[in-house]
């Protein structure tokens, strides 16, 4: 950071046309009181042109000076005969300087344009594609974009990829916008993908910790098809679409239920067999292109340990079982866990979740994303049903989604650090 | 499916019950100033009744949407029978809310929305509101309350266990010509209903003014295009 910082001063010097060339940074690191002695006395000559970036304190600290081009064998001779260790961290400081500025400007570049995105407003699917190409280009230390297989109508299905490294660690999968009228979902996974890229770069806990041992998938939009199709027209047969686009065996219906497409007590109650039903299964378990897609990525990956997803509205936080009444055999923890996610979530804007599993807060469900990733081991599976409880239903004003956002970021960081704390 | 006995008031039958309240209490006390929601159950129970059906009586709190959540809570009680006949009739609400009629009077706000509106040249007329983006003008405000609170009206008439409504948005709003000085207003309404998550669309015609609050005159049902899905009932 203090490199970053003298380099910055440095840059000002250039503007004003000094020339680094052959300069070099070196970096000395003090064995005894006898040296810091030595570098003490090194630093109270003016007249040396050694310009220190960092002051001789203790051997604890390395300590940084930019040295001119003729000075550099005349100090380097010095170091050696009083066997002082040092290492060259910059080869050339102007070289450097000009590398770092092209890199800061196009981060700057960047920078505004995801500063200037509008959060506090609901955006169509060009828009959001566009803000996670800026997103990855502002982290691409932290940040991929995953590709995992295109919608019925050949739209491609996108997965943010938050990592530090590793191979296939454990990670968390958020998917949001599975229902496509549920415009809170979107949004709000928008705004938490900047969140947790600036927590990351900013070091704000738990973050860092999080994602020093795990990696965080998030799909922003798991239906594109019909989050196009709401934008189409206010007119409410689009607006209030919610289910994928693809044909029946109805000429006049289109589009499954996603969330009833899972291979998860497929064909139960909970979920219509009619094609022209709001929540018709599909004809198959996966038989959606997109459920399919998901499905493949997540078993190919192998090592998930949470699956949560996003819908609105409600305000629920809810865990498995959506097919059946009984308690899941994890029941106790998970009741727990999104009791004190809902509790964190409250303690942001006093919006009050209620928490229960999906059987019991909306009804019977079968098919599900969260059952289906609860029955294959994913132990930490929960879902979102976000704001309102019905007052602006689907149509929530857009001068509510950085609060929902940020309240839910507030769950949702809870349950990341759990499961990070809960390895198994 | 059934539950008897105490009920956990953060699951679904209980939640049920209480809107199929919170319905009644809007029809009654409804207005284009004040719309009241649920805030939260404390507490529910059900129980078989002689005639054949289930009454469930509810401890709950509601706030008025008018007021944004800087407003107080009110606190309410209420038995909800829903009956068990061959066709579906409504259920029957008795509802008790403390301090009913202590919450602030918003009849200078009627008065004014009423001189307003009720002149013969008034003709009113809007679509989508609120808009895809959940934008509503001020102006819209009070017909949005309206359409709610005389959507209320079929809501309850059409709630049963299995249903949960909401309304989803006003498609059209227009403005009729008045009469018997009520101000008169034909509706689009969507209604949303939770478990089905189908999309419901009602016509109506509506009446209100300060004295006389809101009166449903005509109602009916309408299919969406292009496939027609029935009401849940």
């Amino acid at each position: 950071m203090r490199l970053y910082l003298a380099v910055f001063a440095l840059l000002a010097a250039v503007h004003c046309e000094e020339l680094f060339n052959g300069d070099q940074v070196l970096r000395i690191h003090a064995e005894s009181e006898n040296h810091i002695q030595i570098l003490k006395k090194l630093e109270r000559d003016v007249d040396s042109g050694l310009d220190f970036w960092t002051h001789a304190v203790s051997t604890e600290q390395p300590v940084d000076i930019r040295v001119p081009h003729s000075s550099l064998y005349a100090l380097k001779d010095f170091l050696k005969k009083n066997n002082i260790p040092f290492t060259v961290i910059i080869n050339n400081v102007q070289e450097h300087l000009v590398r770092e500025r092209e890199e800061m400007v196009r981060n700057a570049k960047m920078e505004s344009k995801t500063k200037s995105f509008n959060f506090a407003a609901y955006h169509d699917l060009e828009t959001i594609y566009n803000f996670m190409d800026t997103l990855v280009a502002s982290h691409s230390n932290l940040i991929t974009k995953v590709n995992i297989g295109s919608t019925y109508e050949n739209r491609p299905m996108y997965v943010l990829k938050f990592s530090t490294g590793g191979e296939q660690r454990p990670a968390i999968w958020i998917d949001a916008g599975i229902h496509a009228r549920e415009w809170i979902s979107h949004a709000t996974a928008v705004w938490l993908a900047d969140r947790i890229a600036t927590d990351f770069k900013e070091n704000r806990a738990p973050v860092p910790s999080i994602l020093s041992q795990m990696d965080i998938y998030l799909m922003i939009v798991a239906n594109p098809d019909g989050y196009v199709f709401t934008h189409r027209s206010p007119n409410e047969f689009y607006r209030l679409w919610r289910k994928s686009r693809s044909a029946t065996s109805n000429p006049k219906c289109h589009g499954v239920d996603l969330n009833r497409n899972w291979d998860a007590e497929f064909g139960g109650p909970g979920a219509s067999d009619d094609p022209c039903a709001e929540d018709y299964r599909g004809p198959s378990a996966q038989s959606e292109i997109e459920v399919k897609n998901i499905v493949k990525f997540i078993m190919s990956h192998g090592n998930f340990k949470s699956f949560m997803t996003l819908h609105s509205y409600m305000q629920l936080l809810m865990y498995p079982y959506g097919y059946i009444g009984i308690d899941a055999p994890d029941w106790p923890e998970l009741h727990d866990v999104a009791t004190k996610a809902s509790k964190a979530l409250n303690s942001w804007h006093g919006t009050v979740y209620k928490v229960g599993s999906i059987f019991h807060t909306i009804d019977q469900a079968s098919g599900t994303s969260v059952d289906w990733a609860y029955l294959r081991g994913i132990k930490y599976s929960f879902a979102f049903a976000l704001r309102d409880t019905g007052e602006y239903g689907f149509l929530l004003p857009a001068d509510q989604i950085v609060s929902t956002a940020r309240e839910t970021w507030f769950a949702l960081r809870y349950i990341m650090k759990y499961v990070c704390d809960h390895p198994y | 499916m059934a539950s008897t006995g105490d009920l956990e008031p953060t699951h679904y039958p209980a939640r049920r019950a209480a809107q199929v309240a919170l319905h009644y209490l809007n029809t009654h006390h409804g207005s284009p100033f004040r719309v009241f929601g649920l805030q939260q159950v404390h507490k529910a129970s059900a129980e078989d009744v002689a005639a054949g059906g289930r009454k469930y009586k509810l401890d709950f709190s509601v706030t008025d949407w008018g007021s944004g959540s800087a407003g107080p809570a009110l606190r309410c009680s209420a038995d909800v029978l829903f009956p068990r006949t061959e066709r579906h009739s409504a259920p029957e609400v008795q509802l008790h809310c403390e301090a009913l009629h202590q919450i602030n009077s918003t009849a200078q706000e009627e008065d004014a929305f009423y001189q307003k509106y009720i002149s013969p040249d008034s003709t009113v007329s809007a679509r989508d509101i609120p808009d895809s983006f959940g934008n509503m003008s001020e102006e819209m405000q009070p017909f949005w309350r309206l359409a709610r609170v005389a959507a209320s009206f079929i809501m309850l008439r059409e709630s049963s266990e299995n249903t949960e409504f909401n309304m989803a948005k006003v498609a059209s709003v227009t403005q009729q010509e008045s009469s018997e000085e009520q101000l008169m207003l034909e509706f689009v309404v969507l209604l949303h209903d939770f478990p089905s998550q189908e999309i419901v669309q009602w016509k109506l015609l509506a009446s209100w003014s300060p004295d006389r609050g809101v009166r449903v005159l005509q109602t009916e049902w309408q299919p969406r295009c292009p496939h027609a899905t029935k009401p849940p009932n």
